[in-house]
């Protein structure tokens, strides 16, 4: 357990943690020492203004380059700026299926959703979304998706009977936004890849996505203006941290999930591209909290989470291709870490006990106030 | 349809040798589980276009389950036997599909939640397997050889570094005509033991004059394969109800006629490029990753006794449909990035090499094309340390062979 550190400790700790994480010891007695001190302020009225963003460090990435000694080059802000003001969960096991929209549906819904990857579906269970907005009595402006195009247009809602469309979160697709905003022009044409698990595909969208005019209505955002913004963003998810700002200026939603995509540029084989792609998203996280504590709507009342949907293929698994993919189901591929922050967690922990990816819907309902029925996760007692 | 129903007819779709393989041993056939034989199918029927190894390596495997007691195979199968598979799946074509078979089940495995007892139950029968493997004595102990950074004047950054500690890092190598020393040193060995597909020589860009007795394939070379199936996909793309599974199963039954290029008269070498393309990803558009992941197949089809890979600068990225509509003639190169792909390609060349039968007498050297900068891995070369010795690239490759 480590107590307002400095990075270079942090970072000490970090590799020893991971190293020892690897090798199957964990420091869960550092961790639970602190279980009876909880600064989490329960009740109705703190629950009220609670804010919770939720940033999935996305498409796939292995310890070795993020969290581990070796890795830890990559992602200087994490590091630095936010593992000293958060508690860090060293193992977040993924036991469901490696698809990255299906994965995250899994993330957003507590189950191991069983849908196919590929196929522009709704979860089979209730989001947080929906727990969120059917048990606060949120409106529709409160909860909000931003995330890449390929399939995630239909993850703000479920197909359960008892929640669905009218409850769940809005979607914004900024590709797709941006694909039709440029309505021919090719000059934004290399914001526009997609897909990465099936690089030579690229599915179409249909569902209930945001609208291109709801641009001006919702975030003050003239066609003209985002598309003068897409010319200075240097990927796909700097778009989407432009637009969850925005969200953020404009509606402040209580509930914010951005999906970065990225990463899984892994998928062509490139390993400079994806280590890129992990630097990038590393500094595109740090800005987002930035952004949240220079907003007086968010400025200490918001808690981040960061953590990836699952990890990439060991390089020593011969069934597989090391960082390229994540197909194996072996452990560096089930296996990531998670980042809380902010209001009501505490600062410079680290756990080292395995925790599931389906834990957090539980953890989200526990803190702001809302039952997940449907979920199979447990809380996080860590974050309670 | 199960296993236990087959019958000789019903692989006459077969290519010859692989038809005549399956009738031989079409009772042991019968007796194993679903779960697990479309897997075996899948290898057997490309039979007649595989190499030597894999060859072998399938003879070994039927002839091993063929001696089998049936209490040992109900043994070595239950826990295949154990998993839970759906009527849909036995619906399907296995026998003249077991590609398309094996990619259901994948997704039929994980959707239940069975992948892992799946990769348990692989895993087991590949530990069973491995001693009854070929176990013939290599001719001559492995080498790989990766030259890595073409094109990249300076580089500041730290380079091997996973592959440090496992051998000796030269500093002060002498670049001169190190291609040309390292061509010659494989063409040596390629002629001193001669193997079908045992020596190869594989290039990211253009390959450079080697010997003949060297089977080598390059990114530049196969260009009119990698144009033509991409327009091929292009076209499958824009047709109604085309998928991402859809398109997949397209590419597995593509062959090199299909897309009007015209073969070089080696079957087993044209099949096996046209694989890189319809079974790799990111091979179609990056040169590094060509590169790597026909290195891995090399190794793992092969079984090389020699491979020299030489990565080449890879087009900068661009757009995805940019790309694939290849509308940039002069593409713009990241030279940088491409040494960076190429140093953990190294990487996986050694993993891949290690993963062979006589790892512990392989030999590896990795240099930094153009540079004083190498690591040598050989069984008389000390791990993690450094050298200062001025060294050419010929004394680096005997030293690291010896």
């Amino acid at each position: 357990m480590l107590s307002r550190c400095s990075p270079r400790e942090v970072s000490g700790y970090l590799g020893r943690s991971r190293r020892d994480f690897l090798r199957g010891a964990a420091g869960l007695a550092a961790g639970s020492a602190l279980m009876s001190a909880s600064p989490f302020v329960h009740g109705q009225k703190a629950a009220k203004k609670r804010k919770v963003i939720v940033i999935t460090f996305g498409g796939g990435a292995r310890d070795q380059e993020t969290f581990a000694p070796e890795g830890q080059e990559n992602i200087p802000h994490m590091l630095h700026d936010l593992i000293p003001q958060a508690s860090f969960f060293t193992q977040v096991m993924n036991q469901g299926i490696l698809g990255h929209y299906v994965a995250t549906a899994s993330l957003a819904t507590g189950v191991y959703e069983t849908l196919n990857n590929f196929s522009a579906v709704p979860p089979e269970h209730p989001t947080v979304f929906e727990y969120f907005r059917k048990d606060l009595r949120r409106p529709a402006s409160d909860a909000w998706v931003v995330a890449p195009s390929n399939g995630f247009n239909r993850i703000g809602d479920s197909g359960n009977r008892s929640y669905g469309p009218d409850l769940g979160a809005r979607v914004v697709l900024p590709k797709h936004l941006l694909r039709a905003a440029i309505s021919g022009s090719t000059d934004y044409e290399h914001l526009l890849r997609d897909n990465y698990e099936t690089p030579l595909y690229t599915p179409p969208i249909a569902g209930g996505e945001f609208e291109l005019q709801q641009l001006e209505r919702i975030l003050k955002l003239s066609v003209d203006d985002f598309k003068a913004h897409a010319l200075t963003a240097s990927s796909p998810d700097e778009l989407s941290v432009f637009i969850a700002r925005r969200l953020m200026q404009q509606e402040s939603p209580s509930l914010l999930w951005i999906t970065m995509h990225d990463i899984d540029i892994a998928h062509s084989g490139a390993y400079s591209l994806y280590v890129d792609a992990i630097q990038r998203t590393d500094r595109l996280c740090a800005e987002l909290w930035q952004a949240a504590q220079s907003d007086p709507e968010y400025a200490g009342n918001t808690t981040l989470f960061i953590l990836p949907d699952f990890g990439r293929d060991a390089d020593e698994d011969s069934g597989g291709n090391g960082f390229q993919h994540h197909r194996t189901g072996d452990a560096a591929s089930r296996t990531t870490w998670m980042i809380a922050m902010g209001a009501g967690v505490r600062e410079g922990v680290i756990y080292d006990r395995p925790v599931q990816s389906i834990d957090l819907v539980p953890s989200l309902g526990a803190m702001m106030g809302f039952s997940p029925a449907l979920s199979q996760g447990t809380p996080i007692k860590e974050l309670l | 349809m199960l296993p236990s129903d087959l019958k000789a007819e019903q692989f006459s779709g077969y290519p010859p040798e692989a038809r005549a393989l399956v009738v031989a041993h079409l009772e042991v056939l019968r007796q194993l589980p679903l779960s697990f034989m479309p897997s075996l199918l899948r290898e057997i029927i490309d039979y007649d276009y595989r190499f030597p190894a894999e060859r072998k390596t399938i003879d070994s495997e039927l002839a091993e389950l063929s001696s089998l007691s049936p209490a040992q195979r109900r043994e070595w199968f239950q826990p295949f036997s154990d998993l839970s598979l759906s009527p849909k799946l036995e619906r399907v074509d296995w026998v003249n599909q077991p590609a398309q078979f094996t990619e259901q089940l994948s997704a039929y495995l994980w959707s239940t939640h069975q992948m892992d007892a799946f990769r348990k139950a692989a895993t087991e029968y590949g530990n069973r397997l491995q001693p009854v493997m070929p176990t013939d004595s290599l001719s001559m102990p492995r080498l790989g050889i990766a030259i890595i950074g073409q094109g990249v004047t300076a580089y500041d950054a730290p380079l091997f570094r996973n592959l440090r500690k496992h051998g000796t890092y030269f500093t002060k190598v002498k670049p001169d005509n190190g291609l040309e020393k390292l061509l010659a040193g494989i063409a040596a060995r390629a002629e001193a033991h001669p193997a079908p597909y045992g020596h190869w020589y594989i290039d990211g860009g253009q390959e450079a004059n080697h010997s003949a007795l060297l089977t080598c394939t390059s990114y530049h070379g196969l260009e009119p394969m990698r144009a033509a199936l991409l327009k091929n996909i292009q076209t499958e793309i824009a047709k109604p109800g085309m998928g991402p599974e859809e398109l997949r199963t397209h590419l597995a039954q593509l062959a090199i006629s299909d897309i009007g290029v015209k073969g070089s008269g080696d079957v087993v070498l044209d099949r096996f490029q046209m694989k890189l393309f319809t079974e790799g990803s990111g091979t179609q558009i990056f040169s590094t990753t060509f590169a790597q992941w026909t290195t891995r197949e090399v190794l793992r089809r092969a079984q090389a006794l020699t491979m020299l890979v030489r990565f080449a600068p890879r087009q900068r990225q661009k757009p995805m449909n940019e790309l694939l509509a290849n509308g940039d003639s002069n593409p713009e190169l990241d030279t940088v990035g491409s040494l960076v792909d190429a140093d953990m390609g190294s990487y996986y060349h050694w993993l891949n090499q290690q993963r062979l039968p006589g790892w512990n007498q392989s030999s590896f050297l990795v240099w930094f094309e153009g540079h004083d900068k190498a690591v040598a891995i050989g069984p008389s070369l000390p791990r993690n340390t450094e050298s200062s010795s001025a060294v050419d690239l010929a004394e680096l490759l005997r030293l690291a062979t010896t």
